[in-house]
């Protein structure tokens, strides 16, 4: 372990990929600073720059710096005009908002800073310790359990989509499922679902889908509901970033056990940065004094401090069961896996002995991101935030033209082009109704190897014994009915 | 009935036509030794169009409605306010920019979708826009052609 967690350090320190670190998080906090872009959006229209690079742990340190500058970026938007580019945010605008409305936007974005910083870099410690573990756990399974995790993984998704969403996340799993069936797939070498049209017999582009899912619908919804635009809000000046050792003492309790949980939280399937960020907000004002209690929603530093280290934590959390396990348990981390997979890496609990490069490299450049995140973002802010004053007419053409020379480039077909605006617009009518769109695209990305896993199963087994053969698999398999019907039962019991 | 409702049932249709092809469609052209296989390749498929078709009865019959529902995050009261025209508009020029992108070359179609586009949303200025599209239009092309290596032809097709 200690010549991998070497092999990587040299790794994440090549200039290269030093370069690609502070890249991807300035350009993320730029753009995620951008009401209605979130990571999933950014990352998706940066996946054809990360693959073109070749090199899969530059790319996937680029994608991963992107990812928390967006975050960064997105705290940044809540705070200084209550505008949140990404829902993990939003919690953020509660104290942060009301901070810079007293003429402290420059403190509450170094408490944002600080706490991100420290969040980020407990649960980068926290995944060293956590990923090794579990790796060296999952080496014992076979293709039964990884198909049994996957579906564990897919049910534990739909069940954190909340309380009259299951099914809604459960149908929107499967239609990814199966679109994933679309075109010739490497396990049977025959077409399905093709309908005879020649540009679907290499299936969906996985870039075109993210781009359609979460892109496109953020831009739409931009031009059809101005008032998510940030143009008519006033910018609020940013004075002093610096904060007391009083604050600093008084916010430090909230960073250690946010971070714990959030991480914790980041590494269930389906919870991610947004749960994280709620529940760390709603867990620090119970516990808090009376008269810290009373200021939370008003500027409470401790308020502003819980979601952003919680939201940060999550983040770092969601990579344990990608890089151990190669599950996705976010959006975000299924569009990390399709790159990586774009770049003939799998991961999975071999990665760490295979590429112990590009591993240790991805989790060190975690720690290089947050320091990059507080010592150059932190005093770019006030020149970042100019981006804020992008007239609408001027940021939306260009969000379009990015999200089509995502999906272009990333097939080098032109009817991409056309699938990406009929599922785009699908997406769109989704969101209307409330149907989540990460599901499908984890049930997308998940769908082939989910497949294969279970082929591979069924044919060792010579039919579906496996389930019972198997006591993990069948231990596995009754743990997700029992995450999908459960959040029905109880909020029954609960009517009675 | 709630456009969610009215989506299950699309998706209802959906997975009984894709389960209808992997139960009585696929398995036709398979070849005799695939056939000794104990998975086929409408095997998953057959699982999903059975889940699949469970699952969107189970949104369609309104089960989920007694639970407590999570606000949507658009405001169907104020349905009116949204500017459809205009996100209908821009659906559009993204078709025409996706059929005229090689015929018109990268550089003509950019700039014209990002004019075109600007001007729909109420953009006016155009000597500004002008500069700005020309602008991004050609450094996204060096970029792509230049840095990432991925051909666009730059100029209309009876130009070369």
């Amino acid at each position: 372990m200690f010549e991998g967690i070497l092999v990587g350090l040299a790794a994440a320190f090549s200039i290269t990929n030093l370069l690609m670190v502070i890249g991807g998080c300035l350009i993320g906090t730029f753009i995620g600073m951008l009401p209605g872009l979130g990571p999933m959006s950014i990352i998706a229209i940066m996946i054809p720059i990360a693959i073109s690079i070749g090199d899969p742990s530059a790319a996937l340190i680029l994608l991963a710096g992107v990812y928390y500058g967006a975050i960064f970026g997105g705290s940044t938007s809540s705070i200084l005009i209550n505008a949140p580019g990404v829902a993990s945010t939003v919690a953020s605008s509660f104290d942060g908002y009301p901070l810079a409305r007293q003429g402290k936007a420059g403190k509450a974005l170094t408490v944002a800073a600080v706490s991100s910083f420290a969040g980020g870099t407990i649960g980068a410690i926290l995944l060293m310790i956590f990923a090794p573990v579990l790796a060296s756990v999952a080496l014992l399974f076979h293709s039964a359990e990884y198909f049994a995790l996957m579906v564990v993984g897919l049910s534990a998704i739909a069940a954190f989509a909340g309380s009259g969403q299951i099914g809604k996340a459960v149908l929107m799993t499967l239609t990814g499922l199966m679109m994933s069936t679309v075109g010739e797939g490497a396990l049977f070498n025959m077409p399905r679902f093709t309908m005879g049209v020649l540009d679907l017999q290499s299936g969906f582009g996985f870039i075109t889908l993210a781009m359609a899912m979460f892109a496109l619908p953020e831009a739409l919804y931009l031009v059809l509901d101005p008032s998510r635009s940030s143009r008519e809000k006033e910018t609020t000046e940013i004075k002093d970033l610096r904060i007391t050792k009083e604050e600093m003492k008084h916010i430090s309790p909230v960073i250690g056990r946010q971070s714990l949980q959030g991480f914790l939280i980041g590494v269930l399937p389906g919870a991610g940065a947004t749960i994280a960020s709620f529940l760390g907000y709603a867990v620090e004002r119970n516990i808090a004094s009376k008269k810290d209690q009373a200021q939370f929603g008003k500027g409470s530093i401790k308020g502003l401090a819980a979601p952003e280290t919680a939201n940060n934590a999550a983040c770092t959390g969601s990579f344990v069961p990608l890089l151990t396990l190669g599950i996705p348990g976010s959006g975000t981390t299924a569009i990390l896996l399709g790159a990586l997979i774009a770049l003939n890496v799998s991961p999975g609990p071999r990665l760490m002995t295979t590429e112990p490069e590009l591993f240790w490299a991805v989790i060190i450049s975690m720690y290089i991101g947050n320091v990059v995140l507080l010592i150059l973002n932190l005093p770019l802010i006030p020149y970042i935030a100019k981006v804020l004053a992008v007239p609408r007419n001027f940021l939306i053409p260009f969000i379009l033209f990015f999200t089509m020379m995502g999906a272009y480039i990333g097939q080098n077909n032109a009817t991409e082009l056309l699938i990406l605006v009929g599922m785009g617009a699908c997406a769109t009518v989704l969101r209307f109704a409330n149907y989540p769109l990460a599901p499908l695209l984890i049930g997308f990305i998940l769908g082939s190897m989910l497949e294969d896993n279970f082929a591979r199963s069924m044919q060792l087994a010579r039919g579906f014994g496996f389930i019972l053969e198997r006591p993990m698999t069948l231990g596995l398999l009754i743990l997700a009915i029992v995450l999908i019907l459960l959040p029905g039962i109880r909020a029954r019991l609960q009517r009675r | 009935m709630k456009l969610d409702r009215a989506i299950a049932l699309l998706f209802f249709l959906l997975f009984v036509v894709y389960g209808y092809t992997a139960f009585f469609v696929m398995d036709g052209s398979l070849a005799p030794f695939m056939q000794r296989n104990p998975v086929w390749p409408s095997t998953f498929p057959k699982g999903i169009a059975i889940l699949g078709v469970l699952a969107s009865l189970y949104v369609l019959l309104g089960f989920e409605k007694s639970e407590e529902e999570k606000p949507a995050e658009i405001d169907l009261s104020r349905l009116g306010q949204y500017k459809f025209g205009q996100a209908i508009s821009l659906l559009g020029l993204m078709v025409a920019y996706a059929v005229l992108l090689r015929p018109a070359g990268f550089l003509l179609s950019t700039t014209l979708f990002l004019i075109i586009s600007a001007w729909v949303l109420g953009e006016r200025r155009f000597i500004l826009l002008l500069f700005v599209s020309a602008v991004a239009g050609g450094a996204v092309w060096y970029l792509v052609q230049g840095v990432l290596g991925i051909f666009l032809r730059p100029l209309p097709f009876f130009l070369g």
